[in-house]
Parts: structure tokens; sequence; C-alpha cells
């Protein structure tokens, strides 16, 4: 399956990347070749197969379900590139 | 020149106060300074490293010094270091100072490391050539011509210095061969742990089902050594195994006697260079002679590692690293009059990720969106199941180990792969993304040198938690190869 333009458009639109037009009909012909790999897979029988979910069968661990981490909120906004007031500031949201 | 030693040799010299942490440590900054060619080091920690090298010198006066203590060390740019800068090779992360330590780096820290500074890397991990790195490509310290190779990757940072006597040992991480690869175009020793056995806690993620940080030394007994720091359960990882870390240097016993090593016939493919492929045959004898049975194995899934592996690594990776998004770290993209939040998030990562990190992310997002996750991603995670299984019948078939080669060629040139065609740098991966799809440890040992004079590895692979056995085959492996070439200092 080849990815076309409009489908590389609507990638990098669900993907949050901002992809100049000019640039789209590379990317979709790159996009292709590494499903075009993938393809393959089709020849496998996965037939009454599981999806594989963890690498080790295990049961993750359960803690107390208590506060054991918090009131850090310098460290938390110390990389933060605009933060005012004790809060991270972004562009306005809703109109 | 003790920047040079083996972590065995400078914990006995240190030990015996034949020498001091905070002296081995300027050797090895001063080996650093006079490496910038490589650029392995990206990020210098001079003032961290002796401070830490002078604790060190007080813990050996005081008798108290573990393994680790007073050793010099390189990081990967992929672990978080508190107020050190931490970017993953990527401009998105750039001024990023980590208010934590990663697990393994506290460990390390912890038993006594010094931490010399920041190691080269492809960007979040993603490459094979540490070419997507936004530093520029580390440079492999083996040189055969006017070209620069690649030190391999993403590892690629961690393995240029070590090879180049920068640094005693280095952390790497592995998510589809990141630690072996390099490991084996630089002739050094890396080896990936089953997963689980090292915390990811604070290492930047990439595939989080897949990601696996572990050693990349000088001898296969430094491996043991650093690994016995890293290792052990984590509450902070909830993937991390609750089970005891084994002494591995212990371990190394050099007997092999009456074990059974297992030759995958799949892996003798097309591309594999015929000096690779009789390298894996001289390997093979030398495990015979040292009193192993050496038997043909089947694994007969390993054709569709790649694909499965380039669903499941980019799906994973998309979901990763949508936090970078210029609201809590990083980098923000300067915004125009009337942009709002959604052109804030295309913007900045857009300027943020390089190409092939854009590349990964958009095929992770498209095999997981609606109409394509069955046929793509749960149809990898199926494949995935089966690649695993074969190994599982392998070991349940009475195999201890199995050995094969690390990569299908030895080191190329920078540039010359995988510009035009991504799949052509992905094909480096084939020998080792079976492991990390299965969670398997797997060790690179330095074989020899080609025609070239270029270093050659091979690889092997042990069952789940059994890095104790697979250090001692490699042990073996590494004695009687006797590999002691290092690359002649151009740089």
């Amino acid at each position: 399956m080849s990815i076309d333009i409009d489908t590389a458009r609507k990638v990098a639109k669900l993907a949050r990347i901002r992809v100049e037009t000019g640039d789209l009909p590379d990317l979709a012909e790159k996009l292709s070749g590494i499903l075009g790999l993938m393809e393959q897979l089709n020849e496998v029988d996965v037939t009454g197969v599981e999806p594989m979910t963890s690498v080790t069968p295990q049961r993750l661990k359960r803690r107390a379900d208590v506060v054991n981490d918090g009131e850090q909120q310098p460290a938390v906004l110390a990389n933060a590139p605009d933060a005012r007031e004790g809060f991270f500031a972004v562009p306005k949201v809703v109109e | 020149m003790s920047a040079s030693w083996t972590i065995s040799a400078a914990r006995d010299a240190l030990r015996k106060g034949e020498v001091s942490a905070t002296d081995l440590t300027m050797s090895c900054l001063a080996a650093i300074d006079a490496g910038d060619g490589l650029n392995a080091f990206v990020h210098k920690t001079p003032e961290l490293a002796l401070t830490q090298a002078r604790a060190a010198d007080a813990r050996l006066k005081g008798g108290d010094a573990p393994s680790l203590c007073g050793i010099p060390l390189g990081i990967k740019d992929l672990f978080c270091i508190k107020d050190v800068p931490t970017q993953a090779a990527s401009n998105i992360l750039r001024g990023f100072k980590p208010q934590y330590d990663s697990t393994v780096t506290a460990k390390l820290f912890h038993a006594g490391a010094v931490c010399l500074g920041k190691l080269n890397m492809d960007e979040f991990a993603m490459g094979s050539s540490n070419e997507s790195s936004c530093y520029g490509p580390a440079v492999n310290p083996w040189k055969v011509d006017a070209r620069n190779l690649t030190p391999g990757g993403s590892s690629g940072g961690s393995a240029a210095a070590v090879a180049a006597d920068l640094c005693l040992g280095a952390t790497g991480t592995d998510t589809g061969g990141s630690i072996r690869q390099p490991a084996a175009f630089t002739g050094i020793t890396g080896i990936k742990p089953t997963y689980g056995r090292v915390s990811r806690y604070g290492i930047i993620a990439y595939a989080s089902s897949l990601d696996q940080a572990g050693p990349m030394t000088k001898s296969v007994r430094d491996a043991a050594i650093m690994l016995g720091a890293m290792a052990g359960h984590d509450p902070k990882d909830s993937t991390s195994a609750d089970i005891p870390v084994p002494d591995f240097e212990a371990a190394l016993t050099g007997d092999i006697r009456g074990k059974k090593i297992g030759i995958p016939r799949e892996y003798r493919m097309d591309g594999l260079s015929s000096e690779i492929a009789a390298l894996w045959d001289k390997g093979a004898d030398m495990l015979r002679a040292a009193g192993a049975e050496v038997v043909d194995i089947s694994l007969p899934h390993t054709k569709y590692a790649l694909p499965t592996y380039y669903i499941i690594a980019p799906a994973e990776a998309s979901s990763n690293l949508a936090r970078y998004d210029g609201v809590r770290y990083g980098h923000r993209a300067a915004l125009s009059a009337g942009d709002g939040i959604t052109e804030m998030y295309e913007k900045t990562r857009a300027e943020g990720f390089g190409p092939e990190v854009q590349r990964r992310i958009m095929v992770g997002t498209y095999v997981l969106s609606a109409g394509f996750y069955d046929a793509y991603y749960n149809r990898a995670r199926r494949v995935r199941a089966l690649i695993k299984r074969d190994f599982e019948l392998a070991f349940a078939a009475g195999v201890d180990c199995i050995l094969a080669p690390a990569t299908p060629t030895p080191a190329f040139g920078l540039g010359e792969q995988g510009t035009s065609d991504p799949v052509e740098m992905y094909l480096n991966d084939v020998f080792t993304i079976t492991l990390n799809l299965a969670g398997l440890p797997g060790i690179c040992v330095p074989m020899g040198l080609n025609k070239q004079g270029l270093p050659l590895g091979l690889q092997l692979i042990g069952h789940a938690w059994g890095e104790v056995d697979l250090l001692n085959h490699a042990y073996v492996l590494e004695k009687s190869a006797g590999f002691v070439a290092k690359p002649e200092k151009w740089w």
C-alpha cells in the first residue's frame, strides 16, 4: 500500500508536525517505502496467535494508593519555555 | 596512559593506591579534550567529575570501595542527570536540564563512578550511524582510508569514546541493536540485558517495550562489573523485574564444557559479508574447542523481525514523543500573530525534531490510526509473539546460548547509507532486533580485524535472565579470539 500526498498531509496533521506543501511528495514517497517493508507481514499466518503485550509474563506491581511525591512546583516548572505565576503559559486555547 | 585501562585494572590499581581517582579522572578529561575530533562527548562535566573523583578517593582511603569507586565513565545523552544538559541529541530538548537523576546513573554514582560527561547518539536513539544527532555524527576512531567511518548507532558516541580510550566504560541503550551494533563497529564489548533487568526510569523513552540500558566496555569482565551496578529492581519502573541481581563477575569461570550452542540457519542471509560469515564459523569452532556442543537451530520467523520492529517501535515512539509539545520543557517555536496552540505544537515539533524522528513519529501515527491499527499494529504484535516463541522453542530443546553475527558488515563511511532510502539503514539491525522483540539478552564481543583493518564482532544470545551464563560464554569467546588491537590515534 502506498501513501499518497493527501494521506501524508493527514498523518502529519495527526502527528502535529508541520510539513510544508512542497515537502509532502518526498514524505509520501519515504513513508511508502517504509510501509512497503511492512507488507511482508501479510505472508505470516497469525491465526490464533495472541498479540504480545509484555516481554515477560508478569502482573504489574501494586502499591498503596497514597501520595508519595509532589510539592515540587519550582522543579516542575524549571524547564518550561514560558512559566508565569506558578503555571505553564500557552497561547490562547479557546476563542 | 591510565585512560586506556580496563575497569577491572583500574579498580585494582585504585584499591592498592597505585593511582588516585582524581588522577585517573584528570587523565580521562585530558583525553576527552584531545578527542574533540571524534565528537563523542557533547556535554563535558569536568567539575562534576572532579567532585565525584575526590569523594571516591575519600571512600577508597576509608576502605569503602565498591567495584566502580573512582571509575570515570561516559553517559549516553539519553540518561537524565540532575542539572546536566540532557537532550537525547535532539534540538527539541535544547537547554533541558533534568531536575532528577535516572535510576541507572544514580546507581552508578552511588557505587562511586565518576561522570565525565554526556555522549553523542542518534536523535532519540533512532538510527544506526549516529548521523541523526543534532550535534553532528560521532566519528569512529577506526580509520583505514581518507573516509570518516560511522561508530554505529544509536550509542555511537559511547562506542567511539570507549574505543578511543576517552573513558573506561560508558552507558548505552539498545532498542533494536543500539548497544551491540556500535560495539561491533568499534571493537568493544556491549551487552543488552534481559528486558526488565535494568530500570528505564529517567532514560528518555523511544520504544518502551524494547528499550533496555546496558554497559559498553573494553572487556567482558568490565561489562559484568558495570552491569552489576546498573541492574536491579526499581519501584519507579513498573516493568523492572523484582528478582535478585547475581554476581555477574564471579560467574566468569571460562568453563562452558557440555553447553549447547545454537547456530540459527536463518541468520545466514543475503547481504551478510563473507568475512563475517567466515568469522561466525570460526567463533563456533572456538566454542567447540572449549568443550561446547554446536548444533544447527531454526528461528523461522527471523525475516519478519525487521518489519515487525519498524511497526512496533515507531508506534510506541509516536506515543512517547507526544510529550514534546513546547509546553513543559525544551524548545518552543516563535509564533506569529494569531497562532493558537495547534500552530505552536506543529511549528515546535517541525523545528525541534530531525527528519528521521519525524518520519518514525508519522509512521507510528499511521499504523495506530483508525482503520490500520489491526492491519499493522496488532498484526505486528502477533508476529512478535511468534518471533519470541521461536527462541523459546530453541531454548526448550536444550540450547544454552545462540551464536550469531552482530552486523551484516563492518563500519561504513559517514554519509554512505540511507540518504535516499531510510530502509537501507534499517537493514543494519537485522541480526540485533530479534532479541529486543523477544526481550532476551545479547552481547557483542570483538573477534578480530577484517582485511582492511576494521574490527568485527560476534553476538551471543542468552535466555531470559541468563546473563550469568551469557557473559561466561562471551568470556570464552573473548579469551579465544584474543582481540587486543586498538585504533591508531589520528584525532
